[in-house]
């Protein structure tokens, strides 16, 4: 998604003159259009994770739109407080760009994983995220970003490749029916529910993106289905703790649906000790391939 | 005349903490004068500060009040319930406190963000950043002196209440600040060491800088050599007047001190003629 997302900022640049790019150091062989159409207002504030985020404030408070473009992990876990006091409780428009959402950063190891990102920032007040599913959502995203006076983070990964057409990028969509299942995601792991060679489990599953925190209202049609189906399943490449999952099982209990069972498919760290590629860590968690298989397996006969 | 100011605006802030029963008063007194001086003598119309000491709210607090930007009745809400006026600085809530602080190491970033903004927007207004001594242990501060020095934001005023006592210990003690003028220089500023109690010192530092950036603009660091506590007896200098809120006899006492200090440097005034 990272050339799409500097496609998307370079096409916002050509309709605002409030933007400034601010990254951490990164973006090695895709930001570097961004900075020669950006001049001045494209800033490498270096490894300083913390600075760069009170400085995004700083030009906020001044009527700027700064961008703040990290590995998503160091976006957010190391300037937290910064993103909590200076952006969050002034409700200044800063706009956090964390690429590697999830595992995506693979064999780089633990320390490039974004596990937690989206449950650290969905508990801060005035933070709305956006969690595009496929590379054409990014620059739809990006527009929505523009456009939100709120502070937003963006999670990046790879984009997914889905074998049908979806509608544009919202912060509900459902990607495909399913006959017993209600199945909701958060992300490009979602592709793995489409890869499963399975057809016949494949057709048990009705299956939602989510692509923005906090959740907003359940749609009509979402209500619909869980209320005849009964049972929920989440999946997404990050910790149970503070993920989808929670956030759906709360909104769900408020909004007076409540299903006969959820279940959460989630990341599970690293339970083996051992690295690989995203698609070995999504396995190892049981989000990808046999795993996902076999645990979709047991819930659909449940 | 800022002696007159001073004296107002350290009355204020004693009775708000003795009302208040609270603490952080070798904080405030540390830099009342810096506070005084920037606002009375130097920042213009659309100048901006930024306080990243927080826990010396009572000093601004009583500064914009001074300044008649905040109401008594704002100034007679300090620590109570339902107040505009915590501890530490509000935000969003009062239009001279850019931003809310408290947590130390964001002032000098967040004042960086701002002079970009305003050098985007071919402004020329300048940005007076107080930090505390103790504030330097935070990394974040230290990025910040990096960002400004290489941008060359050169109307960012760092100024460092160098009272050399941090909450629970002296600097020197917890994490060795000196040679903190060879440091800041190294990191790119004009240092200017002055008696950040000494309106005479702070208004040739504000003569310095001003001629500095008429001929060879540079970021500008000011190490306010100050005492914690200053001017009251029993509490200058120690490590105690971070927290220690004061009893009725203190209180008395720290009045009577201020004023007689006062009488004393008007004295000196007619003495210099």
């Amino acid at each position: 998604m990272r050339a799409e997302f500097a496609q998307a900022m370079l096409a916002l640049f050509d309709t605002r003159r409030d933007l400034v790019f601010i990254t951490g150091d990164l973006g090695y062989l895709a930001l570097e259009g961004v900075a020669q159409a950006y001049g001045e207002r494209f800033i490498n504030a270096g490894v300083a994770e913390q600075n760069a985020v009170s400085l995004a404030a700083g030009l906020a408070r001044e009527g700027q739109l700064p961008w703040v473009y990290s590995a998503a992990v160091f976006a957010v876990l190391r300037p937290y407080e910064q993103i909590r006091n200076d952006v969050c409780l002034h409700q200044l428009p800063v706009k956090l760009v964390g690429n590697g959402g999830g595992y995506a950063y693979g064999i780089m190891g633990a320390t490039h994983h974004a596990l937690e990102d989206v449950g650290a920032l969905r508990v801060l007040p005035n933070m709305r995220l956006y969690l595009p599913l496929v590379a054409t959502d990014v620059a739809r995203v990006v527009n929505l970003m523009a456009d939100d006076p709120l502070p937003n983070y963006l999670r990046l990964g790879h984009s997914a490749t889905l074998p049908l057409d979806i509608p544009a990028f919202a912060p509900w969509r459902k990607l495909k029916p399913g006959r017993s299942r209600v199945v909701i995601g958060m992300g490009p792991v979602i592709q793995n529910l489409f890869a499963l060679g399975e057809p016949e489990l494949l057709e048990e599953l009705e299956i939602w993106s989510v692509g923005t925190f906090p959740l907003e209202e359940v749609p009509e049609e979402l209500a619909a289905s869980i209320t005849q189906k009964r049972r929920v399943i989440s999946i997404e490449e990050h910790y149970r703790a503070g993920g989808l999952g929670e956030a759906l099982s709360h909104l769900l209990l408020t909004s007076g649906l409540v299903p006969e069972s959820m279940a959460s498919l989630h990341a599970a760290g690293y339970p083996s000790g051992r690295y690989g590629s995203q698609a070995y860590h999504q396995a190892q968690s049981g989000l990808l391939g046999p795993g996902l298989v076999a645990r979709l397996k047991e819930l659909v006969r449940a | 005349m800022l002696a007159e100011r001073v004296l107002s605006v350290k009355t204020r802030f004693l009775a708000m903490y003795k009302k208040a029963n609270a603490g952080h008063i070798g904080s405030s007194l540390s830099c009342a004068e810096i506070l005084v001086f920037l606002k009375f003598a130097w920042m213009r119309e659309g100048d901006t500060f930024v306080l990243s000491k927080g826990h010396a709210a009572a000093a601004l607090y009583s500064l914009l009040a001074e300044a008649k930007l905040l109401s008594e009745r704002q100034i007679d809400s300090y620590y109570e319930e339902g107040t505009e006026l915590p501890a530490h600085p509000p935000f969003n809530t009062i239009k001279e406190i850019p931003f809310a602080t408290g947590s130390l190491g964001h002032g000098l970033s967040v004042s960086a963000g701002m002079a970009l903004g305003a050098r985007f927007k071919g402004e020329q207004r300048r940005f007076f950043c107080v930090t505390s001594d103790g504030e330097l242990d935070e990394g974040s501060v230290w990025e910040a002196a990096l960002f400004i020095a290489h941008h060359q934001l050169n109307h960012v005023v760092w100024l460092v209440d160098r009272n050399h006592i941090q909450a629970i210990g002296r600097t020197e003690d917890v994490l060795a600040l000196e040679p903190l003028d060879a440091k800041l220089r190294a990191f790119g500023f004009h240092v200017l060491t002055v008696d950040g109690h000494d309106f005479g010192a702070l208004l040739s530092a504000r003569d310095e800088c001003e001629g500095l950036w008429s001929v060879r603009p540079a970021p500008v660091a000011i190490i306010a050599n100050t005492v914690k506590g200053n001017g009251i007896s029993y509490m200058q200098d120690t490590v105690d007047c971070h927290y220690l809120p004061m009893t009725d006899a203190q209180y008395e006492q720290a009045l009577a001190e201020l004023k007689r200090a006062h009488a004393a440097t008007l004295q000196g005034y007619r003495d210099a003629g």
